[in-house]
């Protein structure tokens, strides 16, 4: 079929140059990663269809001369059939693939964080203040035996019988997603390495390999082994904190990866010890795990290759029968189970199942510990919970549901500059993040954005502690699991059955 | 109906609170007056919904068996539990608990006290070989969580609790508590803030030889019984103190910890002070955090907690409730304020405030020992020497 050089999608957004303040510095034509500006002999011109919104020009606009504006070119308006379906239909038809998008996803589901109110200490019990008493966010993830075993020494004083199983120790319970070199840049990679060793907490370098700059940042790094295998080997399962199989993601239950060969230049072919310029496929399942049992086989064969020295984790997506699932994952011999949320973020994925594949990470999360408690298991394994983590807030609600830590994702691409356009699978990221053209790349200080994210975690911190203080509570595990503390707001019977919370005073 | 259980609809009940303890350590019983005195003082740190003691040493004669007190709100209740307790139980002896009608107990449930011990032929052993102290404390939860109108509230050993609505002077007054003798006592004044007097919600709260009493509210309760549901504890009652005597249940008697440890993992060492420990003092406390972080008791709490071996007395973290300790010759007083103790010890050898979280443990002794407690451990800032 001849290609129609018409198409009925109209560009989103309008990249509006005030021309009276531009001074002609091109400054824009340099920051965009998309092509939108050129210079037309005395003036800059933009292509509106390739903008994204991704906010670059006009932050880096010495003049304030530019504005993206949402095209007001109207859609005839139809509550059924939204701008969403129709461009798809007029994408897709045009193209004849699979959408693809980037980041989480943008429908506005029901967000059940924004619908769950915290608890306060008044006049009974008193508050405690952060800043004039100790407020204790340490977090251990890892195995804990369900009870203590002590000796005698000879003075009679008890001390520990047996070493207790290996532990991740967070200072504070975040930790950066699993993203990969190729899906992100290596600066990207490294500002979170940074950020992560200043603050005492993990990065997780996903399943791409790791760089050899990475190696020193070690004792603060996860890495994962992913249904790829890019760049595993007995030295990279031990050169981390704790190794990681991943199963699936929030963004993309039951869907693999896809690294295009155009991506893989030597260093990320040398990181992932793949050949240059060869797609580097994740398969959809590990193609040697078909059922449980070959996943407590891979799970002990690499305890055996880090001579069970550092924990394993499993991360999965959350998923109809996530409680039941990670019940099994626990009793495999995972020691930490990493639980993706439904509108957690991705490099690349179908539309299609990145729109409508999975479960918040609320309800997961509160229906997995509820299970694990149920089942007398809950301290084989510790919990991570990811999604789309927001704030603060999200955080120590994901907490009190039952999450031993938080990981976010898309919230350190956005301290990076990511404003959320979803383009991440094109490789044009204008902030330098998920692109690997090294003219983008070098434009992200490691430096600098290691210091912005070290800031928001600092911040959110603080903001966990005043929360915690207000409760009355001194330390993060009196908080954990404890969703006596929580009450839901404008949700159904059925909604606040599933989240095991009550409703606003009740 | 008289309330024997908690059937508001709240979760947990909290309330502010008065306490004493005495316990001498060569086990001399004295009877109930002094410790009527103490708590006395501290009227108004009750509302008069709640009052009650515990007393070790008081069933010597029976001190093979398990005393069940047991509250009933009517005969039906007592019929069925009592079915129950003939199916399972060789019953030495039963009787009404004694009580002095005053006009300041206006009502009050059927008050009735079993001594016995569980049959070994008993139903359940078809199926489980528990201990006799499991199966009591499994028959506890039974019957305080589904025989209506039905509450044991003191199953121990040679020891008993007495408690109900009103202030704890008028409780001992209507239990005659000074005929009772024991070498232990602890005392409670309630202040409920979120329910009316229910006569299972008064202090103190035990189970098997433990009792305690507290003043507090746990702001950790929804994590602290979620912690405790998975080693199938029924919290029926709904109290904060249900929820302490249940944590020391699990940790002393079914994972053996001493008692002084038990009493680090409610009032756990923060990690601050952890990190300054001796390597291999570090280790063992880190890993008693991270096991038992669930059951960290946080808030604002004292308590005194008795066992046959003898007494603790114990504050959060950051000391946010009152607690007062003293000494004389071979007696050890706790109480809310220092006044109580003087107001029946006026001159003590040693008053002090025990520092946040550090547990004073006095221990009952066989020997001629010179003082129960160690008093190196107390800071000379905190102590005042009475000469």
């Amino acid at each position: 079929m001849t290609k129609s050089s018409f198409t009925n999608v109209q560009s989103e957004y309008l990249a509006v140059i005030d021309h009276a303040k531009c001074i002609r510095c091109k400054r824009c034509i340099q920051n965009c990663g998309w092509g939108t500006y050129s210079f037309g002999g005395d003036k800059i011109i933009a292509d509106h269809s390739k903008c994204v919104a991704c906010g670059r020009c006009y932050t880096y606009c010495p003049e304030g001369a530019i504005s993206i504006l949402k095209n007001p070119t109207v859609m005839r308006e139809n509550g059924n059939w939204q701008d969403y379906h129709i461009k798809n239909i007029w994408r897709q038809s045009e193209t004849g693939g699979i959408a693809i998008s980037g980041m989480g996803t943008p429908l506005k589901y029901k967000k059940y964080f924004d619908h769950i109110l915290l608890d306060a200490c008044q006049v009974t019990n008193p508050p405690i203040d952060p800043l004039r008493e100790p407020m204790e966010l340490k977090t251990f993830l890892g195995k804990k035996p369900s009870k203590i075993e002590l000796d005698f020494n000879e003075d009679g004083q008890p001390v520990l019988k047996n070493k207790m199983p290996p532990q991740i120790e967070l200072a504070t319970p975040f930790m950066f997603a699993p993203m990969s070199y190729g899906s992100i840049s290596l600066n990207a990679q490294k500002a979170m390495a940074l950020a992560a060793r200043a603050l005492g907490i993990v990065m997780n370098i996903g399943e791409g390999g790791l760089h050899d700059e990475l190696v020193p940042f070690g004792k603060n790094i996860i890495v994962q082994v992913a249904s790829g295998r890019f760049g595993v080997n007995r030295d990279y399962l031990n050169s981390g904190a704790a190794v990681e199989i991943k199963i699936g993601q929030g963004a993309k239950p039951g869907i693999g990866g896809h690294l295009p060969g155009e991506k893989i230049g030597a260093d990320i072919s040398r990181t992932r010890m793949i050949p240059a310029g060869t797609d580097a496929i994740s398969p959809a399942p590990h193609h040697d795990i078909y059922s449980i049992e070959d996943l407590r086989q891979l799970i002990y064969a690499i305890k055996e290759a880090i001579n069970y020295e550092k924990p394993v984790s499993v991360k999965v997506a959350a998923v109809h029968n996530i409680a039941a699932i990670v019940s099994g994952v626990v009793r495999a011999g995972a020691d930490i189970v990493y639980i993706d949320g439904f509108s957690g973020g991705t490099g690349a994925a179908p539309t299609i199942v990145r729109d409508n594949v999975g479960i918040p990470i609320e309800i997961a999360l509160a229906q997995v510990d509820q299970r694990l408690r149920e089942e007398g298991i809950r301290n084989e394994a510790s919990l991570i919970a990811a999604g789309s983590i927001r704030s603060s807030a999200d955080a120590v609600k994901a907490i009190a549901l039952g999450a031993d830590a938080v990981a976010i994702g898309t919230a350190a691409l956005i301290t990076m500059g990511c404003h959320v356009c979803g383009k991440c699978h094109t490789g044009n990221c204008s902030w330098g993040i998920t692109t690997q053209r090294p003219e983008l790349t070098r434009r992200l200080d490691p430096e600098e954005y290691g210091e912005k994210l070290y800031n928001l975690i600092n911040a959110w911190s603080h903001e966990m502690k005043e929360v915690l203080g207000a409760m009355g509570v001194n330390s993060i595990e009196s908080l954990r699991g404890s969703k006596e503390r929580l009450r839901g707001i404008e949700l159904t019977d059925s909604e606040l059955k599933a989240l095991g919370i009550k409703h606003a005073g009740m | 109906m008289l309330r024997l259980k908690n059937n508001f609809s709240i979760e947990h009940d909290i309330a502010g609170c008065g306490l004493c303890g005495i316990i001498n350590i060569k086990k001399i019983r004295t009877n109930g007056e002094d410790i009527k005195k103490a708590i006395a003082l501290e009227h108004d740190r009750g509302n008069g919904l709640g009052g009650g003691f515990a007393v070790y040493g008081c069933y010597p004669e029976y001190s093979e068996l398990y005393a069940f007190h047991v509250m009933y709100d009517d005969l039906a209740a007592k019929e069925a539990t009592e079915e129950y307790f003939k199916n399972n139980f060789i019953i030495e002896k039963q009787e009404s608990i004694p009580i002095f009608k005053t006009s300041k107990i206006n009502d009050h449930p059927i008050l009735h006290r079993y001594f016995m011990k569980p049959k070994s032929d008993r139903e359940d052993r078809l199926f489980s070989e528990l201990k006799d102290d499991d199966f009591v404390v499994k028959s506890v939860m039974l019957i305080n969580s589904d025989y209506d109108g039905a509450y044991v509230f003191s199953s121990g050993k040679n020891m008993g609790a007495f408690k109900g609505v009103g202030y704890p002077e008028d409780i001992a007054d209507f239990y005659m508590l000074d005929n009772v003798e024991g070498y232990m006592w602890t005392a409670h004044n309630r202040f409920p803030t979120n329910t009316p007097g229910w006569w299972g919600g008064a202090h103190p709260f035990t189970l098997l030889d433990w009792s305690i009493v507290h003043n507090g509210e746990i702001s950790s309760y929804g994590i602290n019984k979620r912690y405790l549901e998975m080693f199938k504890y029924n919290l029926a009652l709904k109290t904060d103190t249900e929820v302490i005597a249940y944590i020391l249940d699990l940790l002393i008697r079914k994972h053996g910890l001493p008692v002084e440890m038990a009493m680090n993992v409610l009032a756990a060492p923060f990690y601050q002070t952890i990190d300054k420990m001796e390597p291999e003092q570090k280790e063992l406390y880190t890993a008693l955090r991270q096991i038992y972080g669930s059951a960290l008791l946080n808030g604002p709490f004292a308590i005194i907690f008795g066992y046959p071996d003898g007494m603790v007395a114990l504050n959060d973290r950051i000391k946010l409730r009152p607690l007062v300790a003293g000494t004389k010759g071979d007696f050890t007083y706790i109480a809310s304020e220092e006044s109580s103790i003087r107001e029946i010890c006026s001159s003590p050898d040693v008053v002090w405030s025990p520092k946040a979280g550090e547990p004073i443990i006095i221990r009952t002794v066989k020997t001629n020992a010179k003082t129960a407690i160690n008093t190196e451990n107390i800071s000379q800032k905190q102590r005042l020497i009475i000469s």
